[in-house]
């Protein structure tokens, strides 16, 4: 190898750094930030409102306890995985969408519908096989999950009514549909609370551990599918060149309104898969009262992946661990579970004040992030609401 | 299926109607009562939602908003019954000490978490929307956090704020006593929130403040060129506005209640939201929807607690309690996707301004 090509190989390599860190720097220190003001929360509201005295090693045993519950034993990295699995669906699903400039807040009701169409359809099929059932039980909440995600899609496509009002108020419907229907058509005749019946042959077999069921290996093979299909094929490169500029794009001759509404319909399809994952992998029934972060969760989980298949795992990963990590931190540290959601709320903070962040931090050197995606997505909320 | 089919073809549909008519009347004076109740926080939220909005700012944090000054004033409440003692109520609306002090903490809250919507949107410029979801996460994770801490101590009973009384004499007034109870037999919040609307209407459109504040959330390039400061008086409605989500907050654990419960906004901040854009981004409208979000779930449990007999009782009972539920949200759906058109948010909307910079 002569010196010339050794050389241009380093700078490669270099380069190749330098372009990982400009994605990464910004993400990671909103978190590393957000995990300090989560630690001054922890020791002022422990003074403060239970009266303890100043103890500043509680943030640590906290954070101890929840690292520990989420990778400290085997059992505690596959709960972490389950835990995974909804989160990367949906933020998948979250993510296409802002990749065609379109935010989806819908994931909280695409994501229990899919949950309720996947029993019903596995109640449907209690005697069949176990690979029928499965698969007609996944499609089922494929399906509701896309229904969901397909009407405020075409209301945007149709008459532009803006589809971050309308998913907020089918997450709505979705709750009420689904109080209904536990309570009446699905419900177990004389369940007290109304609980629909199990899953029954339909339940996703386990792989890892107690909990580690096949959903997991879905969620992660729904990664490199969503990076081929956003960045591979044609349908993948009209969804960002809407996204990017929807004017140029209908020039090139690419059909706005039907992209929205199919990518609202993936959208939907894979947060249903989620809600689908999660109650033929874990819960098996379904009463009035289940619920989930995962609608909110997964738009974090998208933002803080940057709207990059890869990235979005990556922050899947992290929240699963810390909603894997939460129980544990509560019992053994005495630090309530819903810090997490304290934590959630400052990294999207601290994401999106990126530019107050640079300048504090003087990352003046990682140009490559200025261009960071945070801009304004929720474009024509307005008078220009029209396609 | 059948069953409705059936009683539906046994009688004239008429008939039905003309029960229903009846059921309504006579269930009225508990159905309004209830119903006014119901539209207080809604409508208390939609006024926050019409002044930023009005000024060009998205607010979807109108419930986190909520939720933080509910938890506030009543946690408020309780530090300052711990101060001061409890008091003794006065025997008009139930005043103590400490439930006005609280009130104005969740206010003073209130207007903190819409400072920090405020920045984030007009200075930093960031997504609005984000913006928002920031404020609902953060408002459900603190008050959560909190809310679970204090569990494990025991805390003071302030009590809440009482509601006026409406002589029977009154009450039975023919034809108007059912109204008069319903808006003035409500406790402090509710009846200011009535007065809010009124002079919120008058101020938007009839006052210097209000077209300025409509320039800004149409066109604030053109407000700026005739001299108005576009980012201050979009700090200052923003700002403002939180004050209103914190009464409507403050309305469900110091005044329909007397404490606190995780999550207990239930989405009302969303229906505030649904009454604002229903209401077409006017105080009156929004107050009309939110009163129509209500009725819906006031018929509700109307016909929960005293379900009206014949034929009308056997319909009804097959129309599950959830489809109420569900109701507000429907109509706003299908309002936005055009039964009344779509041109109707202001026009800058959700969009960050940026000064032009001095050549």
């Amino acid at each position: 190898m002569s010196s010339a090509q050794r050389r241009s190989t380093r700078v490669g390599v270099g380069a190749a750094l330098r372009a990982a860190w400009a994605l990464t720097a910004v993400p990671l220190f909103a978190f590393v930030l957000a995990l300090v003001v989560g630690a001054i929360v922890i020791v002022v509201s422990s003074v403060l409102v239970l009266k303890n005295p100043f103890d500043p090693t509680l943030p640590i045993a906290a954070y101890a306890a929840l690292a520990n519950g989420a990778f400290g034993s085997f059992d505690a990295l596959v709960s972490t995985l389950v835990l995974t699995t909804p989160l990367l669906l949906a933020g998948l699903g979250v993510a296409i969408g802002f990749r065609a400039g379109l935010f989806n807040i819908g994931a909280q009701g695409q994501f229990l519908m899919g949950a309720v169409g996947s029993v019903a359809v596995a109640v449907q099929f209690r005697h069949a096989p176990a690979v029928v059932a499965i698969t007609a039980a996944l499609l089922g909440g494929m399906i509701a999950g896309a229904a969901w995600g397909f009407v405020p899609g075409l209301l945007k496509a149709v008459s532009g009514a803006h589809e971050v009002v309308t998913t907020i108020m089918m997450n709505y419907v979705a709750l009420a549909a689904l109080s209904w229907i536990v309570g009446g058509p699905l419900q177990q005749p004389g369940s007290v609370p109304p609980t629909t019946p199990s899953v029954g042959i339909a339940a996703l077999p386990i792989l890892l551990g107690r909990s580690g069921h096949i959903g997991i290996l879905i969620a992660f093979l729904a990664v490199p599918l969503a990076w081929f299909l956003l960045f591979r094929t044609t349908r993948g490169f009209e969804i960002r060149a809407v996204g990017a500029n929807p004017d140029a794009a209908r020039y090139a001759g690419i059909k706005p309104r039907r992209l929205i509404v199919l990518t609202m319909s993936i959208a939907g399809l894979l947060a249903g898969l989620a809600g689908a994952c999660t109650i033929l992998g874990i819960s098996h029934t379904m009463n009035p009262t289940f619920s989930t972060s995962v609608g909110f969760d997964s738009i974090t989980v998208a933002l803080l992946g940057r709207s990059n298949p890869i990235g979005v795992m990556l922050a899947a990963i992290l929240f699963g661990a810390m909603r894997a990590g939460a129980g544990p931190m509560q019992i053994n540290a005495g630090v309530p579970v819903e810090l997490v959601d304290v934590i959630q709320a400052l990294i999207l903070l601290f994401l999106i004040a990126n530019v107050v962040l640079r300048r504090l931090l003087r990352l003046r050197g990682v140009r490559g992030s200025e261009q960071t995606g945070f801009e304004t997505i929720t474009r024509s909320y307005g008078r220009e609401a029209t396609v | 299926m059948d069953s409705i089919l059936q009683v539906l073809n046994g009688i004239p549909v008429l008939g039905l109607v003309f029960q229903f008519i009846e059921y309504f009347i006579t269930s009225l004076p508990f159905t309004a009562h209830v119903a006014v109740q119901l539209a207080i926080p809604i409508c208390l939220a939609a006024l926050c939602g019409v002044m930023c909005e009005r000024s060009g700012v998205v607010n979807i944090g109108l419930e986190g908003i909520m939720l933080t000054c509910a938890f506030t004033g009543w946690f408020a409440g309780e530090v300052f019954t711990g101060m001061f003692g409890p008091g003794t109520p006065t025997s008009l609306f139930g005043f103590t000490l400490p439930l006005v002090l609280g009130l104005i903490a969740a206010v003073i809250a209130g207007m903190l978490m819409s400072l920090l919507h405020a920045w984030l949107s007009i200075s930093v410029r960031a997504d609005q929307i984000i913006s928002g979801a920031i404020i609902n996460i953060l408002a459900f994770g603190l008050t959560g956090y909190l809310n679970t801490l204090l569990a494990a101590t025991s805390v003071p009973s302030t009590g809440n704020f009482a509601a006026l009384t409406i002589p029977s004499a009154v009450q039975n007034i023919p034809l108007v006593g059912w109204l008069i109870n319903a808006l003035f037999g409500q406790g402090p919040i509710g009846i200011v929130t009535v007065v809010l609307v009124i002079v919120f209407q008058v101020l938007l459109f009839r006052s210097r403040w209000g077209l300025r504040t409509r320039a800004v959330g149409e066109h604030p390039r053109a407000a700026e060129t005739v001299g108005i400061d576009v980012i201050r008086l979009r700090y200052r409605n923003v700002v403002l506005s939180g004050a209103l989500a914190a009464l409507g907050g403050a309305y469900l654990s110091m005044e329909a209640t007397n404490a606190f419960q995780a999550g207990m906004t239930q989405g009302r901040g969303f229906i505030g939201l649904a009454a604002m854009i229903v209401g077409r981004w006017t105080p009156l409208g929004a107050l009309g929807a939110a009163l129509l979000f209500a009725s819906a779930q006031a018929i509700s449990q109307s016909i929960g607690v005293s379900p009206p007999p014949g034929q009308l009782g056997d319909l009804l009972s097959h129309v599950p309690t959830q489809f109420f539920d569900a109701l507000p949200y429907l109509i706003t759906i299908v309002v936005l996707a055009g039964l009344i058109g779509r041109s109707l948010a202001p026009a800058a909307d959700g969009r960050p301004y940026q000064r032009e910079s001095a050549s």
